[in-house]
């Protein structure tokens, strides 16, 4: 269990994060949705570290995040950038070795191996698997980062808007994959999505932020109603039972 | 046929190692004054040569070679900028500016002092630069290293103007040329500090590489991107000390040779370090052969002739559009 107590980041007099409470399961899909600006990113770069906080703790199965030495809490929880990037020539399979290394600091053993290799398949990326990533489109280069989130095989994956650049069939594909990371490897998947509807279907619980506070959290069946994201978002949605799942129309 | 990038990075080591050795042969028995083949276990005179200078010059040119190109390959990728490296950075120049200080200060002191003393001022200077770079919202790849040059200029000035007063400006452009002449055996002995320094430096090697794809990347796979980032150019710093305190600065070698070897291998340090370290050893095994029998019996400072190539490399590189992977 990944607990937040009262975590609170401000820029100069803005809150942005204000004072959140909140327990991330140790197993299941769990999205985070909201507008433009909610922080969302704040939230999740605090919960991993990647962000200093201007108050409040996080712990990760008792583990302080801010305290703990970085690579014990790099094998128990994973981070995957809104704005992953970067100019290093380092090809595909280079990049999702380094999600090892906080198992093997650099010495790749046999293990490391396989979970290159199950990650670079999991992600249908093992045709690319020596090409260097600046020579990939968008949405190949962000399955090679999830493909090295994965590779770090920690038990919580938090990923802030994994399915930027990706199209349907790479969408639905990741969200599948992360449904059968959480039902059959028991691991705890946390992310940020802006499609409602892939929320609404993939998700255990969905848990949504307005101006820097959590105003809404629960099952798919109690977020996802014309109430509550129109409370979210200041906007009008119509929520329609489709196939059993619950869809929201927002298109006019 | 087009060979694949892990072929030619397993080979890669081994060609440049290939091309090492030979110079290195060559590099040993080329100069002013003939060593004898045949009669070095009789003669004394032509053992004498071949130990007290030429295998010290040679060993000289090796260690500072692969050091100087190691230091510039860490330097390039903390930057995330393909043109900073000790001579862009203002490392070379504070590096002087140090041993300066101690040449006025304390005259006397032993040459580890000197290398010390040198190092703390480079690390200083860099990280005065490193620190201005990340100020900086715009970072050009242009902007980036000339900020450095400028630094680097600035250093320089104040060193200049101390060793006016003190009549040591002949001194000081003997460190910013680096010139092998000199070399005899036990005054080059520091280069192999360099060269371990350089050693220690592939055993960090993920931590350069994870620290070079951002802070973010860094901490998220538990590796601490201060210590990296500190690590790293200490590293830089010792190796630009030392070379500057035993032979003289050579500009532009630790910005050229990993922009070639990386623009062909990539961007894992790891993999690519050893190759670069080699190709340092032998640009620098080349220019100082040419330099030694251009004008023979003379002959012309290895500084200039890596500065000439360099710098030519170096505007190719700048003009190079395809380069633009060169931003942070
Ligand atoms: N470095 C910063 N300096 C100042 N303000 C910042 C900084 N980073 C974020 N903010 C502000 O904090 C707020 C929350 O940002 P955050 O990135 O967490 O939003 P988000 O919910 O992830 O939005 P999005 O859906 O656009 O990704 C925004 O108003 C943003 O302008
Ligand atoms: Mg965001």
């Amino acid at each position: 269990m990944i607990t937040i107590d009262a975590l609170t980041k401000a820029y100069d007099e803005t809150v942005v994060v204000d004072h959140v409470n909140l327990q991330l399961p140790d197993s299941g899909v769990t999205s985070l949705i909201g507008p433009n600006g909610a922080g969302k990113s704040t939230l999740l770069s605090m919960v991993s570290r990647i962000l200093g906080a201007d108050a409040g703790s996080v712990s990760v199965e008792g583990v302080d995040v801010f305290k703990a030495p970085s690579k014990q809490v790099a094998r128990k929880l994973s981070i995957l950038r809104q704005d992953a990037h970067t100019t290093a020539r380092i090809t595909v399979r280079e990049l999702v070795e380094f999600g090892r290394y906080p198992h093997s600091h650099g010495r790749l053993t046999a293990d490391c191996h396989a979970a290159v290799a199950e990650a670079l398949t999991y992600c249908d990326l093992e045709d690319l698997a020596e090409r260097p990533i600046h020579q990939l489109s968008g949405g190949q280069r962000q399955r090679a980062y999830v493909a090295m989130v994965l590779a770090q095989d920690t038990r919580y994956v938090l990923l802030d808007e994994p399915l930027n650049n990706l199209d349907m069939v790479h969408a639905t594909g990741l969200m599948q994959l992360l449904r059968r990371l959480a039902d059959e490897k028991g691991k705890s998947i946390v992310l940020v999505l802006h499609d409602v509807n892939y929320a609404s279907v993939y998700s255990d619980r969905i848990i949504a932020m307005r101006n820097g506070a959590v105003v809404h959290d629960g099952p798919p069946e109690a977020v996802i109603t014309d109430h509550a994201l129109g409370d979210v978002y200041g906007m009008e949605f119509s929520v329609h039972t489709l196939g059993g799942d619950r869809i929201a129309a927002y298109f006019r | 046929m087009k060979l694949s990038r892990s072929t030619v990075a397993a080979v890669a080591p081994w060609v440049a190692a290939a091309a090492v050795l030979p110079l290195a042969v060559v590099s040993v028995f080329v100069g002013a004054a003939n060593v004898d083949f045949g009669a070095l276990w009789s003669d004394e005179q032509s053992r004498q040569l071949l130990l007290q200078s030429r295998l010290p010059r040679t060993f000289a040119i090796i260690l500072a070679g692969a050091a100087l190109a190691v230091a510039g390959l860490i330097m390039q990728h903390l930057a995330r900028n393909r043109f900073v490296a000790p001579s862009t950075a203002g490392t070379v120049d504070a590096a002087a500016l140090g041993l300066l200080t101690v040449t006025i200060l304390t005259p006397g002191m032993a040459v580890m002092g000197k290398v010390l003393v040198a190092c703390v001022f480079a690390l200083a200077g860099t990280a005065l630069f490193v620190m201005l770079i990340q100020r900086v919202q715009f970072k050009d790849v242009i902007f980036v290293p000339l900020v450095g040059i400028v630094l680097g200029g600035v250093y320089a000035a104040i060193g200049q103007f101390f060793a006016y007063r003190t009549n040591l400006t002949q001194t000081m452009s003997v460190w910013m040329n680096g010139d092998f002449s000199g070399i005899i055996q036990g005054r080059y002995e520091t280069l192999w500090l360099a060269g371990g320094v350089a050693l220690l430096a592939y055993l960090f090697a993920n931590w350069f590489t994870a620290a070079g794809m951002g802070k973010d990347f860094a901490t998220n796979i538990g590796v601490n991107f201060k210590w990296a980032m500190a690590g790293g150019l200490s590293i830089a710093a010792m190796v630009t000390a030392v070379v500057v305190t035993t032979v003289g600065a050579i500009p532009f070698l630790g910005l050229i040779v990993p922009n070639i070897v990386t623009m062909i291998l990539g961007d894992n340090l790891r993999r690519i370090l050893p190759t670069t370290a080699l190709a340092g050893a032998a640009l620098v095994l080349v220019c100082d052969i040419v330099g030694r029998v251009l004008i023979f019996p003379y002959e012309i400072a290895v500084g200039v002739i890596v500065g000439t190539i360099g710098s030519a490399i170096f505007l190719a590189l700048i003009l190079r559009k395809s380069n633009r992977y060169a931003a942070a």
